[in-house]
């Protein structure tokens, strides 16, 4: 199939700054893709290029086979969501979800059983003739999302259209966004600053910092397998644990000697490892560290560690212990007997484990 | 609508408005300040030669009178403006049941024209019929108050005048200013016990120093450009002991027709203008491009 | 603000209630100094010549008479014409209506485009003509005077409009600039992905918007132009001279008696139409001034 959003080697300059560096991504029919990155990482300007509303400096942009990197944005058959839902203040909801039409043209009879179809999708039937200073936020979320439904584009672009919500009203329209998506296989293009949403909503994300693309891949290669340092501190929460480690080789087998503020350094032996530099840093996610004899497995293996502070949350306990002059966190179950200031022996599942390059902070495994 | 077009609508918009600032602005201020170089008299010469019309107006005992009468109108202006001003700022910052009233008569005779004021004064201070001779009907018969015939004393009947009509925006300024100072800084001052008057003067008058510099700026550009008031309250007499910059620039270049002489003199009251405002406008601007 | 007048101790009520009753007797006393001058040529326009001449200046009228009133709008001397402030009156509505209607207009477009369609270059217009906003007018007046004697204007309605029109862009173009750039980008963003143009956003989303800052920038240019006396003076001929120098030449006039009472009816019937708008419409006034100051 013709990908449906296809950027070659783009490029975006604001005088002598470049802010967007040779960004290439293709994305099929259907597909969510999720731009993800810290504040400034160019996301939303990467989102504003595909929609037209900057003109890029260097490289294409084809939307559904059609060369698009001249065309401006109202003919790319898009439709886009703001952060700040910018709805026209003056204009009713109804009057809002159908100016679109109505500056293309379209007859007013259809422009009502569009309206009537997209309202009752979004249960806001009753809020048509409000203005929008009348809504709650998470009514102006829903009237934002109509006035793109309506225009049933080829895509869809959000720009962090959920981070003005408060918490429980995000995950509820995160939700339902992911249902719409489902139920319309719509193709759509989605900015985040929050991995979380990144994580639940993407078929495939593009992980983003100082303009450049660190990694693409969906959620769960990007979250297993981050390409650098950046995206494996950056994706999944707590953070991954990135321990610096010495590794020698031992036959077949990689030996990693972590040091420890007292006693003997930990050493944890990797069966699978391909070859190593002497300095590495070992990554591993808080649940690939478990309380000893709740994880089993061919590369677990058990060791003491001193416990610096226990952190309950609900579901899980996060117990944090130094390695290797780091603070190391590990998700253990609810009932655990951990406690501060005492020994605890933990399980490292070391195949779940990455290998990054001090120096260039590249993936090595 | 071609896209190129659509393209360039937001900058063929702006145009015409550009171009008429630079060609009747600075195009005009270029001009004004090329015949101030020259000998022109009734009708405009363009041959440069160099700073006499400066020289002569430098000389002039008039200018003279002009700019000194522009120094001691302009510093008591403002300083009493801005006193006055946030004296009012302050008192009616007191929880005035009727403030909303009391704001509005303090504030009209700014909605008013410089002519409406000179004409009003004038007749106030008309020693013949006006407060002189009201006063003296009162009984006190030795009672003068002359000001306004009075060559020596008539500079200050236009500071009386200006006063009247824009003090009452002075306080409006101050007061604005009083009721955007942070709430919490003064419940903090309250609980240390800091007595009223010292919260005034060591907070909420500190935290103003913005307001004080637009206040000062605007009433400096009002000093400077005044014009219609003298023309009304005092007509620049008697003699010329009233006239300002502006009189002098009108009189020499509608009634005497000296255009090289109105020239230099409209260049001299630009430059001060601009030594006032434009650091102003700069610092003003840098801060919004940010 | 924190209430600090009520925040000292509760000591001796009777002590706080003396100083609330003199900060009212002194707050009573600068309003009868504001209100005085309006009161005094109030009672002088009523009152006869003779009584003007006899009696003091704050006193009421014995015998109320509106005929100084009469004379002043239909019949007072400006110089040798003798046709009262009516005809000026006009004018000046003449001069003031297209003026403040081109200049708002013009100034709104300005405003729209510089504050949400920035280009490089926006911000340096945007700063040449605030600068435009702050020059002593008298320093364009030659060579506007030359220009209108060329383009046929000197003297004439059109011409005032002209220049009334010129010099209020700079301030109106501040007005509606400041006021549209408080509107998210995103609007216009959202309204091009819908397809509208540039005049269609101004059209059907900004100038909803507007009506607050059209109305203090209406406000501002009628008062400004309805005022003005250096440009009337400079650029008008006996026949097209606004209001306010009229009002001046009536004033000034030494052919015959000086009318007192005819002059204050003058002074009023001139202030008159920018009295009523602030009373009318204060709020918006005030704003119109402070913007005009503090943001400029």
């Amino acid at each position: 199939m013709a990908p449906i959003l296809d950027i070659r080697n783009l490029y975006k300059n604001y005088g002598a700054t470049e802010v967007l560096k040779d960004i290439n991504i293709a994305i099929e029919p259907g597909d969510f893709l999720v731009l993800v990155g810290p504040s400034g990482c160019g996301k939303s300007t990467l989102l504003n290029c595909i929609a037209g509303l900057e003109t890029i400096s260097g490289g294409s942009l084809s939307i559904d086979g059609r060369d698009m990197t001249h065309v401006s944005p109202k003919d790319r058959d898009i439709a886009m969501v703001f952060q700040s839902y910018a709805l026209y203040p003056t204009m009713s909801v109804a009057k809002n979800i159908t100016f679109g039409m109505k500056v293309r043209g379209v007859d007013k009879a259809t422009q009502a059983r569009k309206l009537g179809e997209v309202a009752a999708q979004l249960q806001i039937e009753q809020l048509l003739n409000r203005k929008p200073g009348q809504l709650s936020g998470g009514q102006r979320q829903r009237v934002a999302m109509g006035r793109a439904l309506v225009r049933d584009p080829k895509l869809f672009l959000f720009d962090e259209p959920l981070s003005n919500l408060d918490a429980k009203l995000r995950v509820e329209m995160r939700t339902e966004i992911k249902r719409l998506h489902q139920s319309l296989n719509a193709s759509m293009v989605y900015v985040t600053h929050d991995q979380i949403e990144a994580m639940t909503l993407a078929t495939k994300i593009v992980v983003m910092k100082a303009g450049i693309i660190q990694q693409i891949g969906t959620p769960a290669e990007i979250y297993n397998r981050p390409t650098n340092l950046f995206v494996a501190d950056f994706m999944g929460s707590p953070a991954m644990n990135l321990i610096p480690a010495r590794a020698t080789r031992e036959g077949a087998a990689t030996r990693l000697e972590i040091a420890r503020n007292s006693g003997p350094p930990l050493v944890l032996m990797d069966q699978t490892a391909p070859e190593l530099p002497d300095q590495i840093i070992l990554g591993l996610r808080p649940e690939d560290i478990a309380e000893a004899g709740f994880r089993s497995g061919s590369g677990v293996q058990e060791a003491e560690c001193l416990v610096d502070m226990v952190e309950p949350a609900g579901a899980d306990t996060f117990v944090v212990t130094s390695l290797g002059g780091k603070e190391v966190t590990a998700r253990l179950h609810a009932e655990t007997s951990a406690r501060a200031r005492q020994h605890l022996s933990l399980a490292f599942d070391i195949s779940k484990a990455s290998y990054f390059a001090p120096e260039s902070g590249q993936r090595l495994n | 609508m071609p896209e190129w077009l659509e393209k360039q609508l937001p900058k063929l918009v702006l145009a015409p408005s550009f171009i008429a600032v630079l060609v009747f602005v600075y195009g005009f201020i270029a001009w004004t300040g090329w015949v101030s170089l020259t000998r022109s008299r009734l009708m405009p010469r363009y041959e440069i030669e160099g700073l006499v019309q400066y020289s002569k107006l430098f000389a002039s005992p008039r200018w003279d009178t002009a700019m000194n009468n522009l120094v001691v109108f302009g510093l008591l202006f403002i300083i009493i403006a801005m006193v006055l001003g946030l004296l009012l700022a302050i008192l009616l910052d007191q929880q005035i049941r009727t403030e909303g009233a009391i704001r509005t008569i303090y504030l009209y005779p700014m909605a008013l024209s410089m002519i409406v004021t000179g004409t009003a004064w004038k007749w106030i201070l008309n020693p013949g019929l006006g407060l002189e001779a009201t006063v003296r009907g009162w009984g006190f018969e030795d009672f003068t108050f002359d000001w306004l015939v009075n060559p020596d004393m008539a500079i200050y009947t236009v500071v009386i005048a200006i006063i009247w009509q824009s003090s009452g925006f002075v306080m409006a300024l101050f007061l604005a200013g009083l009721r955007s100072v942070d709430g919490e800084i003064i419940k903090a001052a309250q609980v240390d016990g800091i007595p009223t008057w010292r919260i005034y003067s060591a907070i909420v008058i500190p935290s103003m120093a913005p307001i004080f510099l637009s206040a000062f700026i605007v009433l400096a550009h009002l000093a400077i450009k005044s014009f219609d008031l003298v023309i009304a309250l005092t007509g620049g007499g008697p003699g010329y002991a009233t006239d300002l910059p502006a009189t002098y620039m009108y009189a020499m270049a509608f009634s005497r027709g000296d255009l090289g002489q109105a020239a230099a003199s409209a260049m001299v009251m630009m430059m001060v203008v601009f030594a006032v405002v434009v650091p102003y406008l700069y610092s003003e601007l840098r801060a919004k491009n940010d | 603000m924190t209430d600090l007048a009520s925040s000292s101790p509760p000591r001796a009520g009777w002590n706080r209630r003396l100083l609330r009753w003199m900060l009212y007797a002194i707050l009573g006393l600068f309003a009868l100094y504001y209100l005085l001058p309006l009161f005094v040529m109030l009672t002088t326009s009523l009152k006869s010549l003779e009584e003007i001449r006899a009696g003091s200046l704050i006193a009421l009228p014995r015998d109320v008479t509106f005929s100084p009133w009469a004379t002043a709008w239909s019949s007072a001397c400006t110089g040798i014409q003798c046709e009262g402030l009516r005809p000026y009156f006009w004018n000046s509505v003449l001069i003031a209506i297209p003026a403040v209607a081109l200049s708002t207009m013009l100034g709104a477009m300005n405003g729209y485009v510089i504050a949400q369609w920035r280009f490089r270059g926006a911000n340096l217009i945007f700063s040449l003509m605030l600068f435009g906003c702050f020059i002593p007018f008298q320093v364009v007046l030659l060579p506007m005077a030359r220009l209108l004697g060329m383009m046929g204007l000197a003297g004439s309605i059109p011409g005032l409009i002209f220049v009334h029109v010129i010099y209020g862009i700079g301030f109106t173009t501040l007005f509606f600039r400041n006021y549209y750039v408080t509107i998210p980008a995103d609007l216009v963003k959202a309204a091009k992905v819908d397809g509208a143009g540039f005049f269609r956003i101004f059209w059907s989303i900004f100038l909803p918007l507007s009506l607050p800052i059209i109305v203090v920038t209406v406000i501002w240019q009628f008062t400004q132009i309805w005022n003005d006396f250096l440009f009337g003076v400079s650029f008008s001929e006996a026949g097209t001279q606004p209001v306010t120098v009229a009002l001046n030449n009536i004033v000034n006039s030494t052919t015959g008696v000086k009318e007192y009472n005819v002059d204050m009816a003058a002074a009023i019937i001139a202030a008159l139409p920018t009295l009523i708008v602030y009373v009318v419409a204060g709020k918006y006034f005030v704003r119109g001034l402070t913007a005009g100051s503090v943001k400029g």
